[in-house]
């Protein structure tokens, strides 16, 4: 297992993952610490987005799947049978490839979630306001909070996204290739955002860009088939990765 | 012009003769029912009962009974169906048991609705003992209708985009509130639309409603449930083969053909502008 | 903890909602048969089905339905004839021969549009305009006949046709008809070698099903077939299909006597012959299902 500094949130410990009979997933053991911005890396279908959703049981969702193995979060076993997978997603908010807005209004958006897990909020604008601005969407918003979202751009519907992920309070955020469907210039805004916002949170992210796996993250993980190959600091894995493969995928030999 | 063009340009011909058959065959006896039947349409024909043994008068009490049997349709088959697409599209995993379910409805479908009539006598009016009445009626149409509505439903589920679902949950949100709150929702208006042509059929069945629902004549409007009513296709069917004098009651029969078609027809056409309509304004 | 406990019980509930189609089914088959198997103390299966007379109120009565099945597969089969080419072709129109999506659209909305009118306004139609045509253009006694039931069921089952035949031929994948072309094939060619065999077991599908309507409705051939229960010489006879049988006589019987079960063991027979077309169609769809190029 691969030791890193720092506080650990989430620990994998031998897991396995299958779609049917295929095996998606081979023995997974790793730490995600806290507060720090984890990028997984790797060719497609080498399983990283996978892992993502297996960290908020999003996984749960499609039949025929099946997770061996136990993971940790803040110390308890989210696949324990007494655990309720609805209160784990409230803590470990998800951000996905494609901006996916509801169609009511940006407003409404926001207080979606937060009304309907009955967090109690007493002053649902502040929130509202409060999450946009972490988002850095609110100036471009405020004067049209009760417009459809349907109405933003690619990059702002973004944004959008992950101020209602953040409206839930969430300790940890996965983000899943959040850049890949967005310009240049709302890809920047984004990345911003998410130096921005490790201090509150621990961010894990999915992305097939080099780049932006260096610019942002701390912690690097390669996976290839469905194994973890790697896992350091960034900086080791970009400029002195211990594996052969490892260094194949970054100089971009393959994948 | 070579052989292979000469049979190409003749199979066109048949293909282009077909299309234009139908349409002709629709427009014939729309055009037909009209030309003869407009002229009886008055507000005293739409408002007043039959008289002189259903020789003159009104439709106002087949009008009133088709549109209690076709509500009582709708409130137990739109209810049902959309619970049972639900159920389907949303909660269930694929496998023998679905699959069973599925079977089962297509079954349901294709029962002949002198079968549904049967069925509604035999267990509604007999052995429910609710007698020929709106509430056996009304069951019977209802179930007639189930399967239409189930597709229907079941057909815009799932055009609500996985990624709703996916935003909606992974915020923490039950599945049942993401169904209430997101799926049905922006499912609504399609599973509204396609049950809407189900609704037409309803209001246009004879069969099922023969031995369940529908009187010959009655000119008090019905007080509760448990009465029987008139109805509109069972009157034209009434008029025109067991009326007391049917060559003389030609223009009533027109009328109310006209009428039902009207309805009918109505309530589809509404149905397929609004889909174009909504095809046009898709937002995802 | 409480909301997973909801949770379970919601699934569960819609679980039971998804099973009353089922139940239905189920209540159908139980109440035709509690209300049919009577009639078998007074006659027997054989004589029921194969029996050539229908003679239901007379003393002693006698309950061979024979001319009744006849004369609903002959409407039935005439009816196909009529609207299978008919439909089939209509839907290669919309598919694959129309430029222009506001032609291809109406004519959908047409043949929806037939699909809606009620059969009793299908079966008026018949009777006060086809059937006074057709007995002074022939000669004949009565213009309530097989041809007079064929024409209005064949109406009645192109929509059916239509609409499933073409969901199969859209479904026909593109490159099957660019390879087509791409060879020099004209599009007749394309049409007739490529297209409709690819989608030959949709096309079944829907004549089937189209078959099933066919046989199955009741008021267009209660109200044209003119209801002589006899086996038929000519397409211009009298015949009384099932429905028809059905429908005409369960007003005038009283509840309980043999005559009454009879009609509801008629509908057993329908409910069995609709069910085995239903299921016949089902089948043919399931297994020879198009999937994508890769499976031909």
């Amino acid at each position: 297992m691969v030791v890193m500094g720092g506080k650990e949130i989430i620990q994998l410990d031998d897991v396995n993952f299958y779609y049917g009979e295929c095996r998606a997933l081979s023995n997974i053991s790793m730490k995600f610490v806290k507060n720090k911005v984890t990028a997984l890396i790797g060719p497609s279908g080498c399983g990283k987005s996978t892992l993502l959703r297996v960290l908020n049981r999003m996984n749960d969702l499609i039949d025929g799947t099946k997770v061996e193995g136990k993971i940790f979060f803040e110390g308890k076993n989210i696949y324990a049978p007494d655990v309720d997978p609805v209160e784990i997603r409230r803590k470990i908010g998800m951000v996905f490839q494609k901006p996916n807005p509801f169609p009511k209004t940006i407003y409404n958006n926001i207080s979606y979630g937060p009304k309907l897990a009955g967090l109690g909020v007493e002053d649902m604008d502040t929130l509202v306001e409060q999450s946009l601005r972490q988002a850095v969407l609110w100036d471009e918003v405020k004067n049209i909070l009760n417009k459809s979202a349907m109405n933003l751009s690619g990059g702002q519907q973004q944004r959008l996204c992950i101020a209602r992920a953040l409206a839930m309070k969430p300790d940890v955020l996965l983000m899943d290739e959040p850049t890949s469907a967005l310009d240049p210039i709302s890809t920047a805004k984004i990345e911003e955002l998410i130096e921005a916002l490790k201090k509150d949170y621990t961010i894990i992210i999915v992305t097939h860009n080099m780049q932006q796996a260096a610019r942002i993250s701390d912690e690097t993980a390669f996976f290839y088939m469905g194994n973890l190959i790697e896992y350091n600091k960034t900086e080791k894995i970009f400029t002195n990765p211990d594996m052969k493969q490892t260094e194949d995928y970054i100089t971009g030999r393959f994948g | 012009m070579k052989w292979r063009y000469f049979k190409q340009s003749v199979f066109f011909s048949l293909v282009r003769a077909s299309a234009l058959i139908i349409t002709l065959a629709l427009g014939g006896i729309i055009f037909y029912i009209f030309y003869n039947g407009y002229s009886v349409i008055s507000w005293d024909f739409i408002t007043k009962p039959p008289t002189d043994s259903m020789t003159k008068g009104g439709i106002m009490p087949a009008i009133i009974g088709t549109i209690y049997l076709t509500l009582g349709a709708i409130a137990i088959g739109l209810p049902l169906g959309i619970a049972s697409a639900v159920y389907l599209t949303e909660y269930a995993r694929q496998g023998k048991v679905v699959r069973a379910i599925k079977i089962g409805i297509n079954c349901l479908a294709g029962v002949p609705s002198v079968v549904f009539g049967l069925f509604g006598l035999g267990f509604f009016v007999i052995f429910l003992k609710f007698g020929s009445s709106i509430l056996a009626g009304s069951l019977t149409l209802g179930f007639l209708i189930l399967p239409t509505i189930i597709g229907a439903s079941e057909e815009a589920l799932k055009s609500v985009p996985q990624t709703f679902r996916e935003a909606s949950l992974s915020l923490g949100v039950s599945k049942w509130q993401t169904t209430y709150r997101i799926v049905l929702p922006n499912a609504l208006p399609g599973i509204l639309t396609g049950s809407i042509l189900g609704i037409g059929r309803a209001a246009g069945e004879t069969a099922p409603i023969m031995f369940t629902a529908a009187a010959f004549f009655t000119s008090k409007l019905p007080g509760s449930v448990f009465d029987e009513v008139m109805a509109l296709p069972y009157h034209v069917y009434v008029l025109s083969t067991a009326g007391t004098n049917i060559e003389a009651t030609r223009p009533i029969q027109f009328g109310t053909v006209l009428v039902l078609v009207a309805v009918v027809l109505g309530i589809d056409l509404i149905a397929i502008i609004i889909r174009g309509y909504m095809r046009r304004n898709k937002r995802w | 903890m409480n909301r997973r406990i909801k949770e379970t019980v919601i699934k569960h509930a819609f679980f039971l909602f998804a099973l009353v189609s089922v139940i239905v089914l189920g209540l159908i088959v139980l109440s035709l048969f509690r209300e049919g198997l009577p009639v078998f103390k007074q006659v027997s299966l054989k004589d029921f089905v194969f029996g050539m007379e229908w003679y239901p109120t007379y003393d002693p009565p006698s309950f061979g339905i024979f001319p009744l099945i006849f004369g609903s597969f002959i409407v039935t089969l005439l009816a196909t004839v009529i609207a299978v080419p008919l439909g089939v072709l209509a839907a290669i129109y919309i598919s694959d021969i129309t430029p222009r999506p506001a032609v291809r659209e109406s004519l959908k909305s047409v043949i929806e549009l037939l699909a809606g009118l009620p059969s009793v306004v299908l079966g008026f139609f018949g009777m006060v305009i086809v059937a006074p045509w057709l007995q002074e253009t022939f000669d004949l006694p009565t213009g309530l006949n097989i041809i007079n039931a064929s024409v209005i069921l064949a109406i009645m089952a192109i929509p059916t046709i239509s609409s499933i035949s073409e969901d199969a031929l859209y479904s026909v994948p593109q490159e099957f008809k660019e390879a087509s072309y791409a060879l020099g094939a004209t599009k007749f060619e394309t049409i007739t070698k490529v297209i409709l065999p690819a989608a030959l077991s949709g096309i079944s599908t829907a004549v089937m099903l189209g078959m099933a309507r066919s046989i199955g409705e009741t008021m267009v051939v209660l109200m044209v077939a003119g209801g002589a229960a006899a086996i038929p010489e000519s397409i211009f006879d009298s015949v009384r299909p099932m429905p028809a049988s059905i429908a005409a006589e369960m007003g005038e019987t009283p509840y309980g006597s043999s005559h009454y079960h009879a009609l509801f063991a008629i509908g057993v027979v329908l409910f069995f012959l609709t069910l085995s077309f239903n299921l016949i169609a089902d089948y043919v769809s399931h297994k020879f299902r198009q999937t994508g190029s890769a499976t031909l």
